[in-house]
């Protein structure tokens, strides 16, 4: 297992008040949080962020923790034998998992006291609702159908500690669905302790990044590339949409970025997402003798000045 | 708890058809009742109705756990999470816009 600096990640010295913590923390999370970020590590960094603050901000954990000494990062570490003896942890933190194998190892047990008691106590009787976050194909939602989802569920294990465990299922992903909404699946959360129904699991759906088409909300967006002359003169041209090929017609006196919408061929949401058809102009090599020439003709028989516009 | 991976569990779209009460927010984001009405207060959830009861749309879901981890990892109040949430909302109608540019 390997050691954590956790002083390292959090940008501040062994011997930092708790208020330099604080602050450091909070500027960091802010930076990496996942719902707030655009750095693209940012979920990995901001886990680990968040278990360096759960440790430096707790005076017993943070004690212990010294108590190690220094390794090295990267190193192979192991917990002493003696370790935790004399130190009481108290607190479950933001109850998340996902915490490093270093981390387990040193506060895990103890560390997560408590964290099973908070759970059910909204609704007596019943399970706790569970909820995961998916990344599923385009054409999950373009059509339908069964997808095998592997989530990460949080459990309460023979010892009462909160531990991560992987839980695969066949999902019928409904047609239609959109980016941030749920599934929900009645009775797949939580089972009570005693008796009553378990909860449910809601499951936020996201898509990973088509080849073709890109996602904003229920809208899909194309880049199709077109010809000089498509574009100048009009033109019906084959596009891929999500249903299939189809015949587009290319407005005369089209540009690169000028954008067609086809109502309604969108994602198949109520109401349905349109798909936008954005035109690029495709520029024919000038390879050989032949294509030089048709080149050389055109700027001959045409004054024409791009950067008219920019006065130049 | 595992379930047969062979038998495909079917769900509804959440948001579609939901109304939620309080009562539901606060069991399905595990946190108190009050903490949602401080959040309708402050203006993070709208109320969609009144009577009899407070109702929310299904996206109040999707916005409350949000407002949630707002709160807890960034250490914000209840203003804080307010303003950030609408800045988010901003930005993703501007980047939308922009998309939507001629």
């Amino acid at each position: 297992m390997e050691y954590k600096d956790y002083y390292k990640i959090m940008g501040v010295a062994r011997d930092a008040t708790e208020a330099q913590i604080k602050q450091a923390y909070r500027k960091l999370a802010r930076k990496y949080h996942p719902d707030v970020s655009k750095e693209k590590d940012a979920e990995a960094r901001f886990k680990e962020v968040g278990e360096a603050y759960e440790v430096l901000k707790s005076p017993d954990k943070r004690a212990a923790y010294d108590q190690l000494g220094q390794g090295h990062p990267g190193q192979d570490f192991r917990p002493p034998p003696d370790w935790g003896s004399g130190f009481e942890f108290s607190g479950a933190g933001s109850g998340d998992p996902s915490y490093s194998d270093f981390f387990e190892s040193l506060f895990g047990a103890q560390g997560r006291a408590g964290a099973g008691n908070r759970r059910g106590a909204f609704h007596p009787g019943r399970g706790e609702d569970h909820h995961a976050k998916v990344l599923l194909d385009l054409d999950a939602t373009l059509r339908g159908g069964a997808r095998q989802l592997t989530l990460r569920m949080p459990e309460i294990d023979a010892e009462g500690r909160l531990v991560s465990k992987e839980r695969v299922l066949n999902v019928q992903v409904p047609k239609g669905i959109l980016p941030g909404q749920h599934i929900r699946l009645a009775g797949q959360g939580a089972r009570p302790p005693g008796e009553g129904a378990p909860g449910d699991l809601f499951i936020e759906v996201d898509f990973q990044p088509h080849p073709l088409y890109k996602i904003e909300g229920r809208d899909l967006y194309l880049e199709l590339p077109v010809a000089p002359w498509e574009a100048a003169l009009g033109a019906t041209v084959k596009s891929p949409t999500p249903t299939g090929t189809v015949d587009l017609k290319i407005p005369a006196g089209s540009h690169a970025g000028s954008k067609l919408r086809l109502k309604g061929r969108g994602i198949p949401a109520s109401p349905p997402g349109d798909f936008y058809v954005v035109l690029q102009i495709a520029l024919p090599p000038a390879t050989d003798a032949k294509a030089k020439d048709a080149y050389a003709a055109f700027a001959a028989s045409q004054p024409f000045n791009p950067r008219a516009s920019l006065g130049v | 708890m595992s379930s047969p991976i062979d038998q495909a569990l079917s769900g509804a779209i959440f948001e579609e058809s939901a109304v939620l009460t309080v009562k539901d927010l606060s069991r399905m984001c595990a946190v108190d009742e009050r903490h949602i009405v401080e959040f309708v207060e402050e203006g993070v959830l709208e109320v969609v109705e009144t009577a009899p009861e407070w109702h929310f749309t299904g996206a109040a879901l999707r916005r409350t756990r949000l407002a949630l981890r707002l709160e807890r990892d960034l250490e914000l109040n209840l203003a804080g999470v307010a303003l950030a949430l609408e800045l988010i909302e901003e930005l993703q109608h501007l980047r939308r816009q922009l998309r939507a540019a001629p």
